[in-house]
Order: structure tokens, then sequence, then C-alpha cells
């Protein structure tokens, strides 16, 4: 199990006279822990509509767990962050196994491309693609050509805890 | 001028059906064959050996963590699943060729080496003494023959 996982939120405004039963909200949400599923619930939730934490209630949190892990999957996600000077939408594709696994990798390449945190990306759609023509970007599409093969040349062996070595490294294996 | 041979080197590739070892992590010292490239630096990998110890769960490895074998699956499906994997592993005798290479043979007995108790050590160490005597009996024989330079 990795960093993050998946859950689904359910929460409503608090039943009042006027409105004894509310409108039910679902959400997908990715997130480390329940705590911090609930609160990007919440910060999702009053952005979109006039309900707060103060005024709502969560009805139910589960996990979302993956239902084929074993399986290579190539996933779409669109997402929102807000840079140093704005905010931009973008779309990225993953190759992972699971859809926890390809939000993961796509906080690790936000933060390693444009040094952007959790606090300032909004995942907004995960989507697996099952078509492979429909795939867009081309670091993922060079790995679905047929008979794909490649060698591992100079590969480089991690030394050992030695300070010195007597031989020079073999990189040809 | 005279001609020269360029040969292509003799890469063990990635690829669908390849035999990989793996070199750490909880499986170390196991085979499994590539089911599915992940990326450039990861695979899908599954060891359906028929010992119980040897088997591999199926699993996404880091190529950093293998090391490719001369064997290939041929004709594995990309993507099958652990029951064909097995067939075909047993059916190319992988666990069995492996066990004749000479990577396996030597980490094999370099663990039996490993486990001996002090007495086999002493038995080790007296069977190499005999050994050596007899080389050593043949060699002055053959030196006392030949004829002087």
């Amino acid at each position: 199990m990795g960093r993050l996982q998946e859950y689904q939120v359910i929460g409503r405004h608090l039943p009042t006279e006027a409105n004894p039963t509310p409108k039910l909200y679902r959400m997908r949400i990715f997130a480390p822990n329940t705590v911090v599923a609930k609160s990007r619930f919440w910060y999702f939730l009053t952005q979109l509509r006039k309900v707060k934490k103060a005024n709502g209630e969560i009805v139910s949190l589960n996990v979302i767990s993956e239902k084929r892990p074993l399986k290579v999957k190539n996933f779409g996600i669109w997402l929102r962050y807000d840079s140093r000077s704005g905010t931009h939408n973008m779309y990225k594709e993953f190759r992972e196994m699971s859809r926890t696994d390809a939000v993961e990798a796509l906080y690790q390449d936000m933060a390693a491309r444009h040094r952007a945190r959790f606090g300032s990306i909004h995942v907004l759609k995960v989507v697996e693609i099952e078509k492979a023509d429909t795939i867009r970007r081309p670091y993922i599409k060079q790995l679905l050509t047929k008979d794909l093969k490649f060698p591992l040349p100079h590969r480089s062996v991690k030394p050992g805890k030695k300070l010195f070595a007597y031989s020079r490294p073999s990189t040809f294996a | 001028m005279a001609d020269i041979d360029v040969t292509i080197a003799q890469w063990k590739l990635v690829e669908v059906g390849r035999v990989v070892l793996i070199r750490s992590g909880p499986y170390t010292g196991k085979l499994a064959a590539i089911v599915e490239i992940v990326d450039h630096r990861r695979v899908l990998v599954d060891g359906p050996s028929t010992e119980e110890k040897k088997i591999v769960p199926r699993h996404v490895l880091p190529l950093a963590h293998a090391t490719l074998t001369h064997f290939v699956i041929p004709q594995l499906p990309r993507a099958a699943g652990t029951g064909p994997v097995k067939k075909l592993w047993q059916k190319n005798e992988i666990d069995g060729k492996w066990a004749q290479s000479g990577f396996a043979k030597k980490t094999e007995r370099a663990e039996r080496r490993k486990n001996l108790t002090d007495f086999e050590r002493f038995k080790v160490l007296r069977l190499r003494k005999q050994a050596r005597y007899e080389v050593q009996k043949a060699h002055a024989k053959l030196r006392a023959a030949a004829p002087k330079a």
C-alpha cells in the first residue's frame, strides 16, 4: 500500500426545518488518511456549494480499493494547480497499476517539475484509458508499441560499503 | 584494406517473456518472468515455480532490482495470467535450465559452504589436501619423465 488512498466521502448540509432532507454530495478523494480526506471534502464542497463544516455533516466515509491491482493500466488525470504566478489546468497521463498509484506519481511529478505541493494541487478527474489510440502523450504512447523490447546498457552496480574498490566496476551485464 | 567484421553486441533485452533474477527485496535470488513492461524502469513480473519456496507472486519490480538472464519464454502473450505463465514456465523447463547455469551452481555451492559445520569444514580441508596430493604426485611423475632442457 502506498502513501495515498482513495476515499469515497458522502456529506450533506445539516437538516433544517426549511429543508428536512438536504441533498447528499459524494466525492472521491485521494488522501493519505481519513482526517485529510474529510478536510479536503469540506474544502472542495465549500467552493462548490453553500455548505460548510459548521453547518454540515459527513454521512459516510469509506475506502475505494482497486478492482484489478495486478493489471497495468493507463490513466489520464486532469488537474488544476496554483503556481507561484497563477492557476493552471493540466492533463497528464500515467502508466500504473492502480488509481492511487497514478495519483501518487502525479504528486511526485508535479513536485519535481513545478515544485507544486499537495495543498496547491486539485485532482479533478482520474480516468482509466482503455483504448490505446486515445492516448495523447508521447511518453505513454511509446510504451504501447507492439513487441516492445530494449536493452539495459551501462548498468552501474551500487558500490558496497567499502571506501575503495580493488577493481573498476563492470557495467556490461 | 583488411576486412573488418563488425558484429552487433548481443544484449539481453527487456521484453515480455524474459526471465529475470531478482537481486534485492523480499524475493532476492528468485526467478521471475516479465509479463508486461510498465515503463522504462519497472516491469510486471510473475514467478510461478512449481517449488513452493521459489514462487514469486505477481508484482511490479524495478529493473534496478533485477538482472536479466539468458532465458526467454518464447511467445508468452503480453499480460498473461499466472496460470498460462506457469504452464509455459514448466514447458520451457526454466527451473531446470537455471539449475544447470554457472551462476546457479556457484551460488548453490557458496550457500552450502556457508552452512557447513566445523567438522564438515575440517573434512573439506582433508579432502582438498588429498586431492592436491594426487595432483602433485601425477605432476611430479610427468616432470621426471620429461626430457631435461
